[in-house]
């Protein structure tokens, strides 16, 4: 994390004890001024935290009373749990598990979801472009549109048959019988998911942006004198420059795929869940209908912290990588 | 090397294919880079398109293929009646020639549905339909209101319509009344509203203490406040849920709005990024002159932070429009409390086989937004930046 996000350095750690009446008070207005956080994360992040990890040693239901002790029954819910065939089953000729629906769906989704806008950052922040502000703010404007909406949009550019993307494949000689059925079609749904969430990538766009409009020209400047081409140009000055933000946006993806599941939530709401075939039972929509629909409140509790330590394990591997691939220019020097 | 390589160059015959070069670089390459990114941009924004376009439509139109993508209609021609005659044809009604009375007067003043209909000389005509029948019909030419009737042979809805354009406005009117869009509309200002202002009261504050208050355990609050921001919240849900159910506040607006008056990490390191930035110089005067730290935070700092303030406001206002989670499950029960994104996704889940108003539906919803990005367009910027570049 300290590597993530580089923090200031303060001045030393004092303790309270060897304050003087002036730091003391600064120690007192600084809580009183935090304060609101600091009971926020405790009554809305760190409580239900541990809250969840305890009913997931239990056998509750919502309408249960959580504190009843008789209702612990020990690793019951986690030996459940690695027998679960909605979780876990990969056998291509059966409904998949949840996890690997998740999976497989991010291995289309977070390469676009990264690579997508780092193109569309090169290209608005190429200086042969014209009216390169026009293009920034258009390319990110999408972003604002409620997701809801904007899945619905796509969803109708994608329509089997009145979408335009098909009506346009058919002119171009596609037969009628081999055109993609989209969100309805299990061979086609998670490229069609990762279009329903392809306005999404304005943050990342700008945050890529500004990344590369932060590199030193004389990076450019001397990479230019050494014979660099502009590809050359991008893997050894723009890419190491930009990859703290590479990296950053990297993270919030994966910890973002893990967590998906509104967009077939808002789409399914008249179909059958995880519709077409249980191709979009995700992980998470897997856990909120445990809890929200069947009620069991220590079931769900236990996905949501295997779900946790999952995204903690990806996320070290992840930290574990950047040692390799991201530059930190304040680092080695 | 490459110096040598330079100096090696035949100097007079590569100076016109230079120069040729360096008049490609000035003109042909920008305008390939912008026609490029302006395609790309085409396709991306392409759905907007879409979304007019069919939110127009008529559901007869939606449902029939081959109709053209903006919206239209069949037309139809008024008879003017100014052939009085009566007609005696032979018509070929469904297998055997009979023949048929037509007086034309009893056609006047009646819409009539037209026809592309190709003639005998080779010529396809517009001409309105009289009467219809299995293995002919009768027809008059627009054109020609006083001339005869023709009989075509052949099936009459065989033939393809002419369309012309015809905006259906009332799809926005039928959706407006269908999802009750005022009552939700309402409903979700209320909900940005409320919780901009708990952001705001609740945000500055903190991050005005991590910013400029030093004490023991400052910064590991802090990185404890940044890993919020990558925590999932699925690890939260289910007790605040269950909390939120036992103390009776599912259905109403208390789960939504509470939680916003506890300063959440985004905005929070929002905010405290930029104040970092401004100088401890008129604090301290400020503070020299007798100011308490909350009149220093009120008259010093955020005078100066106007415009990150108004970036998280923006931001958050957004965020609150495209909530479906947290409204979808604190107001299940209660439709008449419900924002526009749970309303619109109910909707698509009754009226799935009406695009024409789903799309309508969507325009109602992402058209604030929209407005509100065209007029604070730097703002988003800038915010977003100031995460960014700091990361």
């Amino acid at each position: 994390m300290e590597n993530l996000i580089r923090l200031p350095k303060t001045g030393s750690p004092e303790t309270i004890r060897n304050m003087g009446p002036l730091a003391r008070r600064e120690f007192r207005n600084g809580l009183l001024f935090i304060s609101p956080w600091i009971i926020g994360f405790l009554v809305f992040t760190l409580f239900p935290m541990l809250a969840t990890l305890v009913f997931s040693f239990m056998n509750l239901r919502l309408t249960d009373n959580p504190l009843d002790p008789s209702k612990f029954v020990g690793l019951h819910n986690y030996a459940a749990l690695l027998k679960d065939a909605q979780v876990w089953n990969i056998r291509p000729d059966s409904t998949p598990g949840s996890l690997w629906v998740t999976i497989r769906y991010g291995l289309i989704a977070i390469p676009v979801g990264i690579l997508l806008p780092m193109g569309i950052a090169l290209l608005v922040n190429n200086p042969a472009l014209k009216g390169q502000n026009f293009f920034r703010s258009m390319f990110y404007m999408p972003y604002i549109v409620p997701f809801v909406a904007s899945i619905f949009l796509w969803a109708g550019v994608l329509n089997p048959e009145f979408g335009w993307v098909n009506m346009t494949l058919l002119a171009l000689g596609v037969p009628r019988s081999d055109l993609p059925g989209w969100i309805n079609d299990i061979n086609w749904v998670y490229p069609a998911y990762v279009l329903l969430g392809i306005w999404g990538i304005g943050n990342a766009m700008l945050t890529m942006l500004a990344g590369m409009q932060a590199v030193p020209t004389d990076l450019y400047d001397a990479a230019k004198v050494d014979g660099a081409g502009s590809f050359a140009r991008f893997a050894y000055v723009t890419f190491p420059m930009i990859s703290p933000v590479v990296f950053y946006n990297l993270i919030l993806s994966v910890v973002a795929l893990f967590q998906y599941f509104l967009v077939p939530l808002a789409l399914n709401t008249g179909n059958a869940a995880g519709f077409p075939g249980g191709a979009t039972m995700f992980y998470n929509l897997y856990l909120y209908r445990t809890f929200f629909v069947f009620q069991n409140m220590s079931y769900g509790s236990t996905l949501a912290w295997a779900l946790f330590i999952i995204i903690l394990i990806v996320t070290v591997a992840l930290f574990a990588t950047a040692r390799y691939w991201v530059y930190y220019a304040g680092e080695r020097q | 090397m490459t110096t040598h390589s330079i100096l090696q160059k035949p100097a007079i015959s590569r100076a016109g294919g230079n120069r040729r070069w360096n008049r490609f670089k000035k003109i042909a390459w920008p305008a390939s880079v912008t026609a490029f990114a302006t395609v790309l941009l085409g396709l991306f924004l392409m759905p907007f398109l879409y979304m007019v376009f069919t939110s127009l439509k008529t559901q007869t139109q939606v449902a029939t293929p081959g109709a053209p993508i903006w919206p239209a209609k069949y037309p139809t021609y008024v008879y003017t009646g100014e052939n009085k005659n009566t007609y005696t044809l032979q018509v070929n009604k469904s297998g055997f020639p009979v023949n048929q009375v037509i007086n034309m007067s009893d056609y006047a003043g009646k819409p009539l549905e037209l026809y592309r209909v190709p003639l005998p000389n080779g010529t396809t005509k517009k001409l309105a339909l009289i009467q219809g029948y299995q293995k002919s019909s009768i027809f008059i030419d627009p054109a020609k209101p006083a001339g005869d009737p023709i009989v075509w042979t052949g099936y009459y809805e065989s033939l393809p319509r002419p369309w012309v354009l015809a905006p259906q406005w009332s799809n926005y009117v039928e959706m407006w009344n269908d999802v009750n869009y005022p009552r939700v509309l309402w409903n979700t200002f209320f909900y940005a509203f409320m919780t901009t202002i708990g952001v705001l009261v609740s945000c500055i504050p903190v991050a005005y203490g991590f910013s400029r208050f030093r004490f023991p355990g400052r910064d590991v609050l802090f990185v404890v406040l940044l890993s919020v921001i990558f925590l999932p919240s699925t690890v939260t849900i289910i007790p605040t849920f269950t909390f939120f159910t036992k103390i009776g506040w599912v259905g109403s607006w208390l789960p939504l709005i509470v939680p916003s008056f506890f300063a959440n990490a985004y905005d929070t390191f929002l905010l405290r990024q930029y104040f970092m930035t401004l100088p401890r110089e008129l604090d301290e005067a400020a503070m020299i002159d007798g100011a308490n730290p909350l009149q220093v935070l009120w008259s010093v700092i955020i005078p100066q932070s106007y415009p990150v303030i108004v970036a998280v406001t923006v931001f958050h206002v957004v965020w609150a429009w495209n909530d479906y989670f947290n409204p979808l499950i604190y107001l299940s029960s209660r439709m008449d409390l419900q924002p526009i994104s749970v309303a619109l996704a109910r909707f698509n889940g009754l009226f799935g086989s009406r695009p024409e108003l789903i799309q309508a539906g969507s325009l109602l919803t992402l058209l604030f937004p929209l407005i509100l990005f065209v007029l604070a367009q730097r703002f988003f910027v800038q915010g977003i930046v100031i995460t960014g570049v700091e990361k």
